[in-house]
Parts: C-alpha cells; sequence; structure tokens
C-alpha cells in the first residue's frame, strides 16, 4: 500500500513550496515521510487485515484441526448458514445485545454523575481521580477475580454485609444462577469501565466556556435546566467518542466473562465472543471459526456507522 | 470537536492537566447550601469508596491464613483479618513460582512498549508534520485497526503461530499487543507533534539541520513528555492482556502473570481465595504506581488521544 502510495506521488508535482530547496526537497520530505508512516501501517496490516482474509478464506472452507488429515475443501456459505442456524450462536447473539446496551447505559449515567463531580472545584478534587482511574488500569483478571472474591458467599464482602445488615441477598451464591452471575459480571465490568468514560466526559465538560453558564443563570434557568439544554448538548461530541469506545468495548466482551463464570452456569453468559474463542480454542474449527469472527467485523462496522450517523450532524463544530 | 483540535489552548494539554483557577478564599456555607454540601462529599466518598474498598478487600483476605479463608468471613473474622500472615504470598513465589509469570509480562509489555514508542513517534511526527498524501485515510485505518474485533484475530494468529511453530512462546506476543497499543499512540503522538511550535524546527533546518538531525536534536527532547505518555498508556495496555495469552500460551512456565493468576484459581479444588488475591495484590502494585506517579499525563493522554 505505502509502496504504491509513494510511486504515486514520486512522480506528481510537489504543492508550490517556497522555502528553499525546492522540488528534490519536498520529494524527499514526502518519501521520508512515507519511510516513517510505514512500519505503523506495515504492523497493524499484518495484525488486522491479514487474519480478516485469513478469517474470510476459512470461512468458505472447512478447517477443523481436530479432523486429521483433512482437505481445505471449498464449502460455501455452508459455515455462514451453520451459524445463523444455531441456537447456540442466536443467543449468544442475543445475550451480548442485551449486555451491551444494559451496561452502556448504567455505565454511561453513572460516568456522567463522576465527571459532574469531577468537573466542581473541591478539596480533594486529585485524589478522587486518582482514585477512580486505579480500577481503570489494572488488568481484567485483577477486576473480574476482585469482585468473584468480593460477591463469594464465603469469602467477599458483598455477603458479610448484606448479612450484617440483614438484608436480603444473602448467603446467595451469586455465580450459581443465571440473572445474579449477570449482576457479577455487570459490577466487574462497569467498576472498570465507568471511570474511563467519566474522564472522556469530563474533557468534554472542561471544555465548556464557563460563560454558557452565566448566561443560563442570568436567563433565570435553574441547575437541572441549563444542563440538559446547555450540558448535554455542548457534550455531544465527548458523549458520542464516548459511547462508540465503550459500545464496541462491551459488544466484544470476552475475559471478564472467561474468568468470572467460563459462560455458566450452563452456557447462559455466553457472548458472541466467548462463542467464537470456543469455536477456534475448544473445537479448533476454523472455517466456523472464520464465519463467526467476519460476522463480528461487519457487526462492530454496523454499530460504528450507526453512532457516526447518529451522532455527527449534531457537531456543528 | 476538531475544530477545538490542534489549534489554541490545548496546547499544552498534553503536558499537564488545564490550569486551575486560583483558589478564592471560601465562606463557610451554610442552611440548604450546607446540606448539599455534605450531600456533595457524601457522594465524593461513595466514589472513592467503591473505586478503592475492594483493593482493600483483596489485600485483606491476601493476609489470611487457608483455615481462616477456609472458615469464611463473619464473627471475629470481619473488616480486620484476624492476624496478619504472609503465607499465602509466600506460597504465590516459592509453590507456584510467580515470579517467572511476572518476568514473562514484564518482558512482553516493556518489549511491546518500547516497539510502539519508537515505531508511533516516527509515524505521529511524519503524519504531523510532513507532507504526505493521504495522511486522513492513513489516519482513519489506523483509529479502525484500534477497534478491530480481538478475537477476529486470535483465530487466524493461532493457524499462523502453529504454522511457525511459534505457540507457547511469548515473544510473538510483544508484535500482537501493538494492536491495543500502536492505534492510541500514533494518534496521540501526531496530535502531540502538532502542538509543538513548527519554528523550532525551522530554526534547526535554516542552520542547516537535515530533517532526522532536527527531528532527533530539536524535536524529540520537546517531546518527551507526550513520549512518555505514550509509554505508559501502551504498557498499561499490555500489561492488562489476557486474551491473546490465554490463547497462544500452554505451559505454566510460559504463562503472563494475568494468565498465570487465573490458573491459580482453576487449578485447585477449593478456591484459596488468599493466594489467589495476593498474586493480585502484586500485579496490582505496578500499576497502582503508575497511576499515583503519572495521574495527569495518563487523564491527558486518555482524552487526546480520543478527542482530537
Amino acid at each position: 500500500m505505502s509502496t504504491q502510495a509513494r510511486a504515486a506521488g514520486a512522480h506528481i508535482a510537489p504543492p508550490r513550496r517556497r522555502r528553499r530547496g525546492g522540488r528534490s526537497q519536498a520529494r524527499s520530505e514526502r518519501r521520508l515521510g512515507y519511510a516513517l508512516v510505514a512500519p505503523v501501517v506495515i504492523l497493524l496490516l499484518a495484525i488486522t487485515a491479514y487474519p480478516l482474509l485469513y478469517n474470510l478464506w476459512n470461512s468458505f472452507h472447512s478447517v477443523n484441526l481436530s479432523v486429521a488429515n483433512q482437505p481445505h475443501s471449498f464449502v460455501g456459505l455452508d459455515n455462514y448458514t451453520k451459524m445463523f442456524r444455531s441456537s447456540e450462536w442466536v443467543s449468544a447473539l442475543e445475550r451480548t445485545a442485551a449486555f451491551t446496551v444494559v451496561s452502556v447505559f448504567l455505565e454511561t449515567i453513572a460516568a456522567l454523575g463522576l465527571a459532574l463531580m469531577l468537573n466542581r472545584q473541591f478539596r480533594g478534587r486529585g485524589f478522587l481521580r486518582a482514585a477512580i482511574l486505579v480500577p481503570w488500569a489494572v488488568p481484567t483478571v485483577v477486576s473480574a477475580t476482585l469482585w468473584k472474591t468480593m460477591f463469594d458467599p464465603r469469602a467477599g464482602f458483598v455477603d458479610y454485609l448484606l448479612g450484617g445488615l440483614h438484608l436480603p441477598g444473602a448467603h446467595t451464591t451469586w455465580l450459581a444462577g443465571v440473572w445474579t452471575s449477570w449482576v457479577t459480571i455487570l459490577v466487574a465490568d462497569a467498576w472498570k469501565n465507568v471511570p474511563f468514560i467519566a474522564i472522556i466526559l469530563l474533557a468534554g465538560l472542561q471544555v465548556i466556556p464557563g460563560e454558557v453558564y452565566e448566561a443560563a443563570r442570568m436567563d433565570g434557568a435553574t441547575a437541572w435546566q441549563s444542563f440538559l439544554r446547555m450540558t448535554l448538548p455542548l457534550l455531544k461530541p465527548a458523549l458520542a467518542v464516548a459511547l462508540i469506545f465503550r459500545t464496541l468495548q462491551a459488544f466484544l466482551v470476552f475475559d471478564v466473562i472467561y474468568i468470572m463464570t467460563g459462560g455458566g452456569p450452563g452456557v447462559s453468559t455466553e457472548t458472541l465472543s466467548f462463542v467464537n474463542w470456543q469455536t477456534f480454542l475448544v473445537s479448533t474449527d476454523f472455517g466456523y471459526g472464520g464465519a463467526i469472527s467476519v460476522m463480528l467485523v461487519i457487526m462492530s462496522l454496523i454499530i460504528a456507522g450507526i453512532y457516526v450517523r447518529v451522532l455527527r450532524p449534531g457537531q456543528a463544530a | 470537536m476538531s475544530a477545538h483540535a490542534g489549534s489554541e489552548p490545548g496546547a499544552t494539554a498534553l503536558v499537564r492537566a488545564p490550569a486551575r483557577a486560583r483558589r478564592v478564599p471560601r465562606r463557610l456555607p451554610t442552611g440548604w447550601k450546607l446540606v448539599r454540601e455534605i450531600l456533595f462529599y457524601l457522594l465524593v466518598l461513595l466514589a472513592v469508596a467503591i473505586s478503592l474498598f475492594p483493593f482493600y478487600w483483596i489485600l485483606r483476605t491476601s493476609l489470611e491464613t487457608n483455615a481462616e479463608v477456609a472458615q469464611g468471613v463473619g464473627g471475629a473474622n470481619g473488616l480486620l483479618p484476624p492476624h496478619l500472615s504472609f503465607d499465602a504470598y509466600s506460597n504465590d513465589f516459592t509453590q507456584q513460582h510467580f515470579l517467572t509469570p511476572l518476568l514473562n509480562s514484564a518482558i512482553v509489555a516493556l518489549g511491546a512498549t518500547v516497539v510502539t514508542v519508537v515505531v508511533a513517534s516516527l509515524a505521529g511526527y511524519a503524519l504531523a508534520r510532513l507532507p504526505i498524501r493521504g495522511a486522513g485515510a492513513i489516519l482513519g485505518f489506523i483509529l479502525v485497526a484500534g477497534f478491530f474485533p480481538v478475537l477476529a484475530i486470535v483465530g487466524p494468529l493461532f493457524l499462523l503461530l502453529k504454522e511457525l511453530s511459534l505457540l507457547d512462546n511469548i515473544y510473538p506476543l510483544i508484535i500482537i499487543y501493538l494492536v491495543y497499543t500502536l492505534p492510541i499512540a500514533t494518534w496521540l503522538l501526531k496530535n502531540f507533534f502538532a502542538q509543538i511550535p513548527k519554528d523550532l524546527e525551522e530554526a534547526a533546518l535554516v542552520d542547516g539541520a537535515t530533517r532526522l538531525q532536527a527531528l532527533r536534536k530539536v524535536v524529540i527532547p520537546v517531546a518527551v513528555p507526550g513520549v512518555f505518555t505514550a509509554g505508559i498508556l501502551a504498557f498499561i495496555l499490555a500489561w492488562n492482556d489476557f486474551t491473546f495469552a490465554v490463547s497462544f500460551l500452554e505451559t505454566p512456565s510460559h504463562f503472563t502473570a494475568p494468565l498465570s493468576i487465573v490458573n491459580f484459581g482453576q487449578s485447585q479444588f477449593q478456591v484459596f481465595y488468599n493466594r489467589v488475591d495476593a498474586a493480585v495484590v502484586i500485579i496490582t502494585i505496578p500499576i497502582a504506581l503508575l497511576v499515583l506517579f503519572a495521574q495527569r499525563r495518563i487523564v491527558a493522554g486518555l482524552t487526546a488521544g480520543s478527542f482530537r
């Protein structure tokens, strides 16, 4: 790709550059530019585009490592029809969609609250910011294991608290039930990801000039009104960035689930990425897995596309 | 959004968080205002507690003995551990050989960080300063790569690594982790270089330096904070991976630390939370220190990487 671009660039007259040096200077600058950018582009193509094409090829063939001496025969759309008819895949899709909607919604609201808090000036602001950054920065293994401990009926704090306050829910084996498993996953996921959204939203809030609020107050707007009419619309760009990031992350959720529930109880917390992982590494079916992966990429693109569509017209900036 | 971008006040945003107004001497609030103030601080306290208390709890659990863990929480065994015991820690290092996965993680994360910093600095500089046709398209591609579904990478790379006999080897992870680190680092550094005044470099060029000399002697020294920020973020992202490690590594002595911890939990008939949590405490320490010392940089890097 970059060599093509370089070839194209080489024989087109360089744009007017009045500084000393002239043409050859400009040409060598451009050449240097491509040379410096090439490593990033090549590395990222190797890690993303190559697997995508490989998956695409596999998805039209039968590639299963558990079948000995298998000729990688062309199977047409078989892997795809198998996927669309598979109740495992369809219910994983439903679960993933539900998890994405619920977690992104709840996390965004919590993060907005946190960002509004951090946008005020108060003693301990820096401390709060550092405190929320730690959960974001730790590995998912830490957040998942930590909440597994917290929810454990014997070793956990949740049980200790609920029991101590004589509240319902004490002595629950959280990871044994379907809904309670989802609660623990949601809590662990939110604990790690809310800070990230909050930091992005905080940056958005800090861009809003103070005069906006002054003007609103002069016009007699209540705090709530100025939040709805002023803050939210002006926050839209930051919100868009945060939502795109988080929605895609939630849609592709894998490691929290692997670590906390292993997809269980039964298959009740298996998401699309989890099913994809099992297809690759447990069933070693790279044809079918390839189809699931290709679909995962397509759906991610659709989600990103929808966000860009919905949120762009508003940003006049 | 992009209109705010490169130009004005944010110029130093990467270096330090936006300057805050000087603190005005405050009068003590009264009445309704006081109530609101108290409620606000309670909320702050709640947010801090939710963020940090779980860490206290795993620290507490990690300091219990096996018998105390088996006994469960309750009675004398409450918010404080009955005694402080470092058995779980010594068990992790002597029986579970946790040092090896820690070293593996350090090698892989540092390796990925070094590659990221070098490669992303060069590209970031070129994209900000040099006349590159299709710079927009290249930046767009880098952004999309940052959103690429990780699971869609796992299958093909598994086959490739198997073909090359590189499965169960930590070194390929250095390259694979670039998918986490390169997109954000390249964007961040491109924005950072765009904010450095051009005059500095032009002066060097006029004095007869070549571009690369100007880059090395003039631009890079000024860019150190941005490069540092990119490095910190890259390290955190690479240190945190679980998905690739669990897909490509098989032998416990080749595990990275996160993978090894999950294995602690699953390999035992009964889960010894003290041992698991001791390991969790250990791998949290470097990250917590990074956050404490580089809080502002991390915040600035996250927002700069996503905003422009």
